[in-house]
């Protein structure tokens, strides 16, 4: 392994409603190698870009980061100052949203927006500052960089703006880059091309990556390490190929199993049934429970353990590693068979939603 | 439908653009009706800053002998009960209404600004103390406010520009307080925040740009009601106080009693006081039109 350049650990965001409190962000820990892109994935709602604003310390009220602790090459971000952590923000992390078509400002020119980012840490001029926008805006394909620096937001194409965003947060040179849902807003082909984009730059600059999507396939193609989360906890961290392999979480499972495949039209698409337990009003026993197709009596009574399953594959389950008999002596499928049976007929009838819901087991949304 | 696919097919790369004010007066110009208030406000700006030149008469001096005249080539709108030229007096008028009708408004407008954006920016306990005492200012009827604080300090143009001034000041205020505090929900905002901009770089550079046109759209139209509130002052007898200087609404009053036998003395000043609010009122809708970049063609 590499060495670690951003350490999450014991992460807990709450949010104060009216109606109780919501721990949106519930003990999280992650680690992210330098170079390296860690993939977080989980339905809607599960505390992903919770998880990422709490790190970049953009938490507000009724939000506030309860504990934990987010080091950056050592030095732990919730114990700097504001004006240090403005520092960080944009300079040794940066991020780029899931809207590229709101998350430019409407009346400045892109090249000004760019230009304001890079003067913001750096002690340079206002037209060297410029220069390097266009810079930038080459590096990110855009053509006629020139031009395009003089443009507004609203006269470019999604696509365009997407990769202004990612000129503006590259043009610092960050350790880590945040993308929140970079390409869920784009339609297929520039997805690929957005992509493609992120993976040369992360080549060129030994740039780690935080990507954090609901898309598998995005999963699939750019992650080196991947984190589930549900309902604000980790539920299975491991490498990609563990993970797409050897899944071991059943929620896991079920988001691979949602998958649709090329060239399989046979029955309907699976879906995980129910939808995420309310924050308010989590169940006592694990998180999962009310929707796993392996559910035990413990499960509904006791949390469970975040045990190694295999090395470096770590898991939020009462299943033990081979997946089948329970940690804590209880009664349980006989086998990975029978577990996988107990799925299938959970989920056989389930799936009016579309591809895209079924793929994330979005129902009810 | 063809010609549209066509449009949609041959459409050439977008043109650089010339800036988001240049642009904004392209489609102003291209608005009939707002240039027609352009025109307006321009007829009644040039009469007031030249009546001294155009006025063929004192407005303040009468003679006698030719009161009550009807309207004639030596006096184009007709005389008053004093002899008094009604058309240099509305020419006059005019002066007073603009003048206090803009000072007014800057003055409500930066007061309002100062409270909206400390509100908006600063929210929590701030806020609500703020917009509950600009409630309470919204709740009383502008013109009866503007009638007790005139009634309290006493006759003058700065008093009629306090009282309209103050009345105008909550409407900016929650204008910008909401405007703002939709800003700062914005991913634009966000953007900002996570490239490191501090909270004053944002408020200030961020988001009152994007606050600050439907600040001037709401200004404009304030410039239309200011000009009636400032003559229905007048009317009400709360006017300047020096019965020889010209002003639309007190001129109404004096002459109301005429009404049957010299209508010439109501319908000029009601007309200069309802055509430059009209020419404000379209002005005010043509900004809010062509200082919306989403409405680009």
């Amino acid at each position: 392994m590499t060495d670690t350049l951003l350490r999450v650990r014991h992460l807990r965001t709450y949010f104060w409603t009216l109606d109780g409190i919501v721990k949106a962000v519930d003990g999280v820990n992650m680690d992210i190698g330098t170079g390296r892109t860690l993939g977080v994935v989980g339905e809607s709602g599960c505390g992903k870009s919770i998880t990422a604003l709490s790190i970049m310390r953009l938490i507000e009220r009724p939000g506030k980061i309860v504990e934990g602790s987010v080091d950056l090459d050592r030095t732990d971000l919730l114990k700097l100052s504001e004006s240090e952590m403005r520092e960080i923000r944009g300079n040794a992390i940066s991020m780029i949203f899931q809207e590229p078509m709101t998350s430019l400002n409407p009346v400045f020119t892109t090249g000004n927006q760019i230009a304001e980012a890079i003067r913001l840490h750096a002690d340079i001029g206002a037209r060297e500052a410029e220069d390097r926008a266009v810079e930038m805006l080459r590096k990110v394909g855009i053509p006629d960089p020139e031009r395009r620096a003089r443009q507004y937001p609203h006269e470019m194409s999604g696509g365009m703006r997407q990769r202004v965003m990612i000129a503006m947060a590259l043009s610092t040179y960050p350790q880590l880059l945040i993308a929140d849902e970079p390409t869920t807003a784009l339609d297929v082909t520039i997805q690929a091309q957005i992509l493609e984009l992120m993976k040369e730059l992360r080549e060129e600059r030994r740039m780690s990556i935080m990507l954090i999507t609901h898309d598998l396939g995005v999963i699939a193609e750019m992650a080196d390490d991947v984190v589930v989360m549900y309902s604000g906890k980790v539920v299975e961290t491991g490498d990609v190929f563990t993970i797409f392999e050897r899944p071991h979480h059943p929620y896991t499972q079920g988001l691979l199993g949602s998958l649709p495949r090329i060239g399989q039209r046979r029955g309907r698409l699976r879906v995980i049934e129910g939808v995420v337990p309310n924050p308010l009003n989590l169940p006592k026993g694990c998180l999962f429970a009310r929707r796993c197709p392996c559910v035990m009596p413990i499960c509904e009574q006791t949390p469970p353990p975040f045990q190694e399953v295999h090395p470096g594959q770590v898991s939020r389950c009462w299943l033990t590693p081979a997946g089948t008999t329970p940690a804590v002596g209880m009664t349980a499928p006989a086998d990975v068979a029978e577990a996988e049976a107990a799925r299938m007929t959970i989920t056989a009838d389930s799936g009016r939603q579309s591809a895209t819901a079924a793929q994330m087991g979005e129902v009810g949304r | 439908m063809a010609s549209r696919a066509a449009t949609l097919v041959v459409r050439p790369a977008p043109r650089a653009s010339r800036g988001l004010w240049r642009d904004a007066l392209s489609r102003l110009r291209r608005n009939g009706p707002a240039i027609v208030g352009l025109v307006l406000i321009a007829i009644f700006v040039i009469g007031a800053v030249f009546a001294p030149v155009i006025a063929p008469y004192d407005p303040s001096v009468g003679v006698l002998t030719n009161s009550m005249q009807g309207p004639s080539l030596a006096h184009l709108m007709g005389t008053d009960l004093l002899g008094r030229d009604e058309f240099s007096r509305v020419l006059y008028g005019a002066r007073i209404s603009l003048t206090v009708g803009v000072v007014a408004v800057i003055c409500g407008l930066a007061v309002g600004m100062v409270v909206g954006a400390v509100a908006g920016g600063a929210g929590g306990i701030v806020d609500t103390i703020l917009m509950r005492f600009t409630d309470v200012m919204l709740a009383v009827p502008g013109i009866l406010l503007a009638i007790a604080i005139v009634a309290w300090l006493g006759h003058g143009e700065v008093q009629i520009i306090v009282a309209v001034g103050v009345s105008y000041a909550p409407i900016f205020a929650r204008l910008l307080r909401g405007s703002l505090l939709a800003l700062r929900e914005s991913d634009f905002v966000l953007a900002a925040r996570s490239a490191g901009a501090s909270t004053p770089r944002i408020l200030l550079h961020h988001m009152m740009p994007n606050a600050l046109t439907p600040m001037i759209v709401q200004a404009t139209l304030a410039l239309a009601t200011a000009i009636i509130d400032v003559a229905g002052l007048g009317f009400l007898g709360l006017g300047p106080g020096d019965p020889r200087v010209a002003e639309w609404g007190e001129m109404l009053t004096d002459s109301a009693r005429f009404l049957q036998n010299a209508p010439y003395l109501i319908i000029f000043p009601g007309a200069a006081i309802t055509i430059s609010a009209i020419g404000f009122n379209l002005l005010g809708d043509g900004l809010r039109e062509s200082l919306d970049p989403r409405l680009k063609r």
